[in-house]
């Protein structure tokens, strides 16, 4: 049976849960450089899963993630928590891009790649909260999509059966929050999953790998060969060994720009983007016009009546 | 905008959709308040409102003269078996056909799980600009690089955690898309005096793709994913209709403290809130979630209860009539778009406050 292939897309993103005053500029605009960068949290969520079904069915993890040449902390962590071979797409030419010319570019990588079984991304950035690319890629690869997914409740890889049975192809069973309840759905493999932080708890960080990669940096590799991942190659260095006693090789960043991925320029970056940006607004708080209330029973009560009286409580 | 075929323009061309979602034959909320606003921006462009309605059967058929009422024109009707439930790639092939042929300006979807699974994958087809999760729509001009670009849509949303609000626009690509969350836009009224006009779509199930440009032929190719089992409860928490809305944050401390935040809920007959933090904290489902990811809310009065009061949280109840918020730290945010502020220990104050009502009231 060949050897499931999973790919896993994530996203450095600049932390908006701690948006402090500093990261604002006096125009109104992020001062993106005053944000510290973080993993996008549901993109670990979407990693975790990936590791999980290698654990069990065996498999190739495979992270990619686009951005500037800083994006590779996010590859470097993706390896310490387990993955196998990692890509960073950076190119001034993808710069500016929106969901549909960021799909595209992620789409050229996984088909470089030669496809995968299962492709998983979070089901969205805390930087745009698009919920986008997920279906866009899935799209321009030709999988279908499962989005917004608390669980995967199955996997039968393919192959078992005989070409032109559907069972040869695999699937995929995974259940999806929807407003007020879930859904369950039945896919055949290749399929494409956004996950969500529901899904799972993502592991730490393997002390071990943290130590083997912390200083890892990204090679422009721009033919896709991946026999330095192989234990029998010449090119193959063996940083640990794994769980099963097999040695496990060291990966590399490899790093694609637009010509190793082949790509249309007028697909990519902001050249490939519909929308634009048209205006930006900081949200500014009025000053406080607050009625400041004691915390004691004279002010709560009086407070009470006031309400009553205004029938904003009944 | 040209016509596909060079004749006369075709029914919709440049017209403002509506891509309605409905569950076994019952409209989502959204989409009918979705319908108020398309009508508003087809009146400022002078054209007309259609609506694409997708299913299975009379109940579907039956939501039609409701559309129209709320202001559709024209209703796509896709009703085919094999349309019963909301799948990904049928609907997208049901809906990127029906632009390809119609040529509207503008496509509006809710921005649901639903929505937000299908409006990203019809993008991609059709190769054009999204939005996603809009909380307000406006018509108007647009100049870049010297070249003016007039009535466009303005697609204005909350980004960067809600830091910021960005106005987006897709001048170049037809149609502009955009998903628009629930609650944002005010329900029309309906008027069963508005009539409309029904376009029966025809739809063909086939093993193979056949060419045929005057049907949607749906192939093996659009059901390789089969819904197994689908279970939605009855939405027990009605926070958008509630008079009253009593949330906790993460100040609230613990499970057992939100059975205080519940418990003077109760008391003032006000529905359970609550921000993400005390979502992702486990004290309480996340249908009670308050905010850029949860419900918007306007009630008559909100409570925040140990809630700091982040961009994302008071985005979805800042127009409430009145807040009031307690919080030990006098300088948190929620304070500045309250009407009343207690700074002090909850603990303590909600005990006062219950008391107070149940001896007032």
């Amino acid at each position: 049976m060949p050897q499931l292939r999973i790919v896993v897309l994530v996203k450095q993103v600049p932390d908006t849960a701690n948006v402090t005053g500093e990261a604002m500029k006096e125009d109104g605009t992020v001062n993106r450089a005053a944000l510290p960068t973080v993993f996008n949290p549901e993109d670990l969520n979407a990693l975790e899963e990936a590791i999980k079904l290698r654990e069990r069915h065996g498999a190739r993890v495979t992270v990619i993630t686009m951005g500037p040449p800083a994006a590779a902390q996010v590859l470097r962590e993706s390896l310490y928590r387990g993955a196998d071979e990692v890509v960073l797409l950076t190119d001034k030419a993808f710069a500016g891009a929106d969901t549909l010319a960021t799909s595209y570019a992620l789409a050229l990588a996984v088909r470089k790649l030669g496809g995968a079984d299962l492709v998983l991304c979070g089901r969205q950035a805390i930087d745009g909260d698009t919920a986008q690319v997920g279906p866009q890629t899935a799209e321009k690869l030709g999988y279908p999509q499962i989005t917004c997914v608390s669980r995967i409740d199955a996997l039968a890889p393919g192959g078992e059966a005989g070409p032109g049975d559907a069972r040869a192809r695999g699937s995929v069973t995974a259940t999806r929050s929807i407003e007020g309840g879930f859904e369950t759905l039945t896919s055949t493999l290749p399929c494409l999953l956004t996950v969500t932080g529901e899904a799972n708890d993502p592991r730490p960080p393997s002390v071990k790998l943290v130590m083997t990669y912390k200083d890892i940096a990204a090679e422009a590799m721009p033919q896709y060969d991946d026999t330095y991942l192989d234990p029998e190659s010449d090119e193959a260095e063996v940083c640990m060994i794994g769980r099963d006693g097999k040695p496990v090789c060291r990966a590399r960043i490899v790093q694609w720009d637009h010509e190793a991925l082949a790509a249309d320029r007028e697909s990519l970056g902001l050249r490939g983007s519909p929308t634009r940006v048209k205006e930006i607004e900081s949200v500014v708080l009025a000053q406080s016009e607050a009625r400041m209330v004691e915390p004691d029973e004279d002010g709560v009560n009086t407070l009470v009546h006031e309400l009553i009286e205004e029938h904003i409580l009944g | 905008m040209a016509s596909q075929t060079g004749g006369a323009p075709e029914r919709g061309a440049g017209d403002v959709w509506v891509v309605v979602e409905q569950h076994d034959g019952v409209a989502a909320e959204v989409s009918l308040e979705l319908l108020g606003r398309a009508r508003e921006l087809a009146g400022t462009l002078g054209v007309s409102v259609g609506a694409v309605l997708a299913g299975a059967g009379a109940p579907v058929r039956a939501l039609a003269p409701a559309l129209v009422a709320r202001g559709a024109d024209t209703v796509y009707l896709a009703d085919h078996e094999a349309l019963t439930h909301y799948l990904a790639l049928p609907y997208t092939a049901v809906v990127s056909h029906l632009v390809r042929e119609h040529r509207p300006q503008i496509v509006l979807y809710g921005a649901t799980t639903t929505g937000r699974d299908l409006a990203p994958r019809v993008a991609s087809t059709l190769r054009t600009g999204l939005t996603a999760d809009c909380t307000d729509l406006r018509i108007g001009d647009f100049t870049a690089k010297g070249q003016e670009y007039a009535d466009l849509l303005y697609q204005i949303r909350p980004a960067f955690g809600g830091n910021i609000i960005a106005t987006i626009v897709s001048p170049e690509h037809k149609p502009q898309m955009a998903t628009v969350r629930e609650g944002v836009m005010v329900m029309p009224e309906a008027d069963e005096s508005r009539t409309g006009t029904v376009v029966d779509v025809p739809v063909q199930r086939s093993s193979a793709a056949v060419a045929d440009a005057g049907r949607i032929v749906l192939t093996d190719a659009d059901f390789v994913v089969t819904l197994v089992r689908r279970v939605q409860k009855e939405k027990k928490v009605d926070l958008k209709g509630a008079r009253v809305v009593v949330s906790g944050g993460v100040g609230v401390g613990s499970r057992e403290g939100f059975a205080l935040v519940e418990e003077l809920a109760r008391t003032l007959g006000g529905v359970v809130g609550a921000s993400r933090a005390a979502v992702d904290a486990g004290w309480v489902s996340h249908e009670h979630q308050v905010g850029q990811t949860g419900t918007t809310v306007r009630p008559k009065l909100y409570i925040a209860c140990g809630i700091s009061g982040s961009v994302q949280h008071r985005a979805g109840m800042d127009q409430s009539a009145r807040i009031l918020a307690i919080n030990n730290d006098p300088l948190a945010p929620i304070f500045a778009v309250a009407h009343y502020g207690i700074a002090g220990d909850l603990h303590k104050v909600i005990p006062l406050l219950i008391k107070a009502y149940r001896t007032k009231a």
